[in-house]
């Protein structure tokens, strides 16, 4: 007989913890928003009720009827199928921009925070530099010296300026973690320095990353949506929810309010829902 | 008649986890006199600290009493309003917890912070001031006036320990409750604060709930007992009694774990008591022991047996009591012969020396000089004990051997005849592979995100050089061999007990067959009845493969069971070394005698205390000539005084194989000592 009799069923660990993701309402509510608004950016054609380059002449600026569920812009364009296409491009660029920054951010974090001194300290102040700088002016600028909007440059934009702010919070995880006494463990058994990083460290500051994702994700799609609605951002003529709060605010005062009101709805949904779930996310990961 | 001070009358709590009311304390009844001292003591996760905050009703937020009182001095603490309760707790009750530093705002002077209390206590800012300073005294700070303009950090633990103690004593409180007071301190300071509380409670006569896994230390504190498992107390009587006539098959098999003054591995196997308690919260019924007993018959397990005097004041709860004296040995007395050896190696041949290693760090510009010239040999199959208070350098010992820390130019260390370099990645893997450790908290030296199989087939694959495929079939095969179930193999560290994390982590690093493995405290984080499995299972391994052990503890009773050879390491420096029967059975080094003798023993025998006082000096500024001059009780009336201050001692052969560094003769020591 030993100490062994007892035994924990296997991964009660992680079922508890989707047990109370489930019960978590802030995750719940941001979670089903934003499959909604995932499933119209792959399945937009079929839930779309027009084209979206469809112009109904006879109806410019119609209110939102049977016909035309959220009105019309000044083309005549459906604007609910606008919007339900217009998620995809949004979706696009702010999970690139976001997955770009956090694999960089992530892989520059784990090398400082585990090789520590001059490497460092010289890496972290070059990033501290970085992040001082606001994403939107770097964005218009690069745009402006590239010659013109593209889904690509904004990507890449976004990406490069939240590097910065992932590494500095991935690095401290790391700091604490190659304290531990695994991480000796496996110097004592001659690995190399990337299987320590990526196998042995990465794994445990995954819940840190992942709640940093989403928290990203969130500031991506303010910062794609100011991009595009500023004429930036994304090709001219896209279905793009910034631009078309842009082309159309200035028409609240004379009352056509739905042209500028739907896709601000769909931008805060989509903005809100992301931050509620990386609020139950969290919870969970008890960070 | 005058009603006890605290009264806790079937007592059950509960705790809401993750939405599930779990009970931990199943009908608890206890009773303290004014002026007594009631001991509590069990192993982690049977309800000691839960029964301490309900003694004060101060459970956590997700905690609750669901049945039974707690009467303070007759009044029901469950029926009182907040308000009242907390009334109580500023001038009647108060707490003293493990983790002293914890206990103090880091920010508060000790001034302030000790003031305060007696400020709630209705005195003016001025005679707080006052009254805090006599605390002070009380509690025996030399310099009240200098340590009250002081941050907690500025204090060591067994002064924050003095401090928290005089805070609590300000109210004049009628009931002190303890919850493992000393448990996180060394062995000397640890018996200081005991002398502390005994002295206080002389004084004062306040009653004490004391809790304590270390049954050695409540045997010394407390004037009564209560063995707690699973949240029921199974047995309770007079300290003297129930030590040496336990009646419940818990008790009887928590006493047999404890390595005490005399075992030894090459004679004695310690006994275990098999099995893990109940999980929190688990459906228990009948006697809450039933599924570790023995002893156990259907009657058991049929409803919960009646408490039964077994003598004056003397009761327990177990059917069959009159034969828990012949409880049967869970594990074999005998030990595994050195015949089962199933290797070549030769037993006691040289395997690592150790020469003349030194490691100093640089702290704000100064040279710390924490590893001093320490010289020792290990030879094949055999254990040497590190000990020594806690900055002594034991673990930097440990690193510097294991390359973790490259030592300093001139330091050497050869492995089985081969010169090793300082660091890891100047070590080839062979030399690298034949050392291991197995550290102190497995919680934190097994990566949690990896499976058990993964753990140590990673480790079989690395240092045994097997494929991927072969090293899972070696991987199973080896925990099957610690005797870790095949059903856990897939599971993670965190679903596995203390004990088992542990087993894992051994199995991990005898993956490659090593020929040196570095055990670092590895039972001080366990129960006693999982320590003794462990320290058998690595008895096991050592005979079996002839391994050696570098093994470090500031458990005297575990270093002397397990070692061939002692090591006694004071400020980075060794000060006596030899077999461990030498340095055991004396005469000692002064500061090795010191230690012994601040253990608080099982047996109860009366030891007189060999006092070591003041703090252990920082390595960064040590003492003149014998380091340990200004806390040595020896030096005084030995006659060489002037040589303990001006020259450091050079660690001298005394006896064959016997080394001290002492300026005192050997024949004078031994004859202070026998006196």
């Amino acid at each position: 007989m030993n100490d062994s009799t007892q035994s924990t069923p296997k991964g009660t660990v992680a079922q508890e913890r989707i047990a109370v993701l489930r019960k978590n309402k802030a995750f719940v509510v941001g979670s089903s928003i934003l499959i909604f608004w995932i499933i119209c950016a792959i399945f937009g054609k079929l839930i779309a009720r027009y084209e979206i380059d469809q112009m109904d002449f006879e109806a410019t600026y119609a209110a939102p009827s049977g016909k035309y569920w959220f009105g019309t812009d000044g083309l005549g364009q459906d604007i609910y199928s606008r919007v339900i296409i217009g998620s995809r491009l949004i979706i696009l660029i702010a999970f690139s921009a976001t997955a770009l920054g956090t694999a960089v951010g992530a892989s520059i974090g784990l090398i400082a925070g585990y090789l520590k001194g001059t490497f460092d300290m010289i890496l972290m102040r070059i990033l501290e530099a970085i992040s001082a700088i606001p994403v939107i002016i770097v964005a218009l600028l690069a745009i402006a010296a590239v010659g013109g909007s593209s889904t690509i440059i904004t990507i890449l934009i976004i990406g490069f300026i939240f590097a910065p702010n992932v590494a500095r919070t991935i690095r401290a995880a790391v700091l604490a973690e190659a304290e531990y006494e695994y991480v000796a463990a496996a110097k004592l058994r001659s690995e190399k320095t990337s299987h320590i990083l990526f196998k042995e460290i990465l794994p445990n500051v995954m819940p840190t990353l992942i709640v940093e994702f989403t928290v990203r994700l969130g500031y991506a799609i303010f910062a794609v949506a100011t991009l595009s609605f500023l004429g930036a951002g994304v090709e001219a003529g896209s279905p793009d929810w910034g631009t078309q709060v842009a082309d159309t605010w200035s028409l609240i005062f004379s009352n056509t309010y739905w042209p500028t009101l739907f896709p601000a709805i769909a931008i805060a949904s989509l903005a809100v829902s992301i931050n509620l779930i990386s609020d139950g996310l969290l919870e969970v990961f008890e960070l | 008649m005058t009603p006890p001070t605290l009264e806790l009358r079937d007592l059950r709590v509960t705790y809401t986890v993750r939405g599930i009311d779990r009970q931990v304390l199943r009908g608890v009844s206890l009773s303290i006199a004014p002026g007594e001292s009631y001991g509590l003591v069990g192993e982690s996760g049977c309800g000691k600290s839960t029964a301490a905050f309900a003694a004060m009703r101060y459970l956590p937020r997700n905690g609750k009493i669901a049945e039974g009182s707690i009467l303070f001095e007759g009044q029901d603490m469950t029926l009182m309003s907040d308000p009242e309760v907390a009334s109580l707790r500023t001038s009647a009750i108060s707490m003293i917890y493990q983790n002293p530093l914890s206990a103090l705002n880091p920010t508060i002077r000790i001034g302030h912070q000790l003031a305060e209390v007696f400020r709630l206590n209705g005195h003016s800012k001025e005679e707080a001031f006052v009254l805090a300073g006599e605390a002070l005294q009380r509690v025996h700070i030399a310099d009240p006036e200098k340590v009250m303009r002081r941050y907690p950090h500025h204090l060591s633990g067994g002064m924050a320990q003095r401090v928290v103690i005089a805070m609590a004593l300000a109210s004049n409180p009628r009931l002190l409750v303890m919850d493992e007071p000393t448990t996180g301190l060394d062995a000397t300071v640890e018996a200081e604060v005991l002398d502390l509380v005994r002295e206080l409670r002389r004084d004062t006569g306040t009653a004490v709930l004391f809790i304590s896994h270390n049954l050695g230390v409540i045997r010394h504190m407390c004037d009564r007992v209560g063995v707690l498992y699973a949240g029921s107390i199974v047995e309770q009587g007079k300290t003297a009694d129930l030590f040496s006539n336990p009646s419940h098959p818990y008790t009887v098999g928590l006493l047999r774990c404890i390595p005490r003054g005399g075992l030894h591995k090459n004679t004695d196997r310690l006994d275990t008591i098999p099995g893990t308690p109940p999980a929190l919260g688990a459906q228990l019924n009948g006697c809450v022991f039933a599924d570790r007993c023995a002893h156990v018959e259907e009657a058991c397990r049929a409803a919960t047996p009646d408490l039964v005097a077994v003598g004056e004041s003397h009761t327990v709860r177990c059917i069959f009591h009159s034969k828990s004296a012949s409880l049967p040995r869970a594990i074999d007395s005998l030990s595994v012969s050195d015949a089962d050896q199933n290797d070549q190696r030769v037993k006691g041949s040289r395997l690592l020396d150790i020469d003349h290693l030194s490691k100093a760090f640089t702290q704000d510009g100064h040279s710390v000089q924490v590893v001093n010239d320490v010289s020792m040999k290990v030879g094949v199959g055999e254990t040497l004990g590190l000990v020594g208070e806690s900055g002594a350098g034991k673990t930097t010992i440990a690193k510097l051997i294991l390359g973790l820390t490259g030592f300093d130019a001139d330091s050497h260390i050869v492995l089985d005849g081969k010169e090793l370099a300082g660091t890891l990645n100047k070590r080839s893997v062979q030399d690298v592979g034949a050392m291991q450790i197995v550290f102190q908290n497995p919680d934190q030296a097994l990566n949690r995100r990896h499976s058990v199989t993964h753990i140590v087939s990673r480790a079989v694959q690395k240092l045994g050089g097997l494929s991927a495929s072969d090293s899972t079939t070696r991987a199973r095969e080896l925990l099957s061999s610690m005797r870790v179930d095949i059903s856990l193999h897939a599971a993670r560290p965190l679903q596995l007990s203390g004990g088992l994390k542990q087993r894992v982590a051994i199995a991990r690093a005898f993956a490659g067959a090593p020929q040196l493995v570095v055990c670092d405290e590895p039972t001080s984080a366990l129960d006693v009845s999982v320590q003794a499995t462990i320290l058998n299972l690595l008895v096991d391994l050592q005979k079996k493969d002839g391994t050696s052990f570098i093994f470090i503890s500031h458990d005297l009773g575990v270093v002397r069971y397990i070692s061939d050879k002692i090591a006694v390491l004071y400020l980075g420096r060794i000060v006596e070394y030899g077999d461990s029967s030498q340095v055991f059975q004396g005469p000692h080094h002064p500061y090795t005698e010191a230690l012994l003798s601040s253990v608080p023993n099982i047996d109860g025998s009366i030891r007189k205390r060999i006092p070591l006082t003041g703090v252990i000096p920082s390595p960064s500024n040590p003492p003149s000539g014998c380091v340990l001059h200004p806390r040595c009780s020896r030096m005084a009336g030995s006659g060489v005084e002037h040589l303990c201050t001006s020259t450091e001692p050079a660690l001298n052969e005394v006896e064959p194989g016997h080394f001290m560094r002492c300026h005192i003769p050997l024949d004078q020591l031994r004859t202070v000592q026998t006196q």
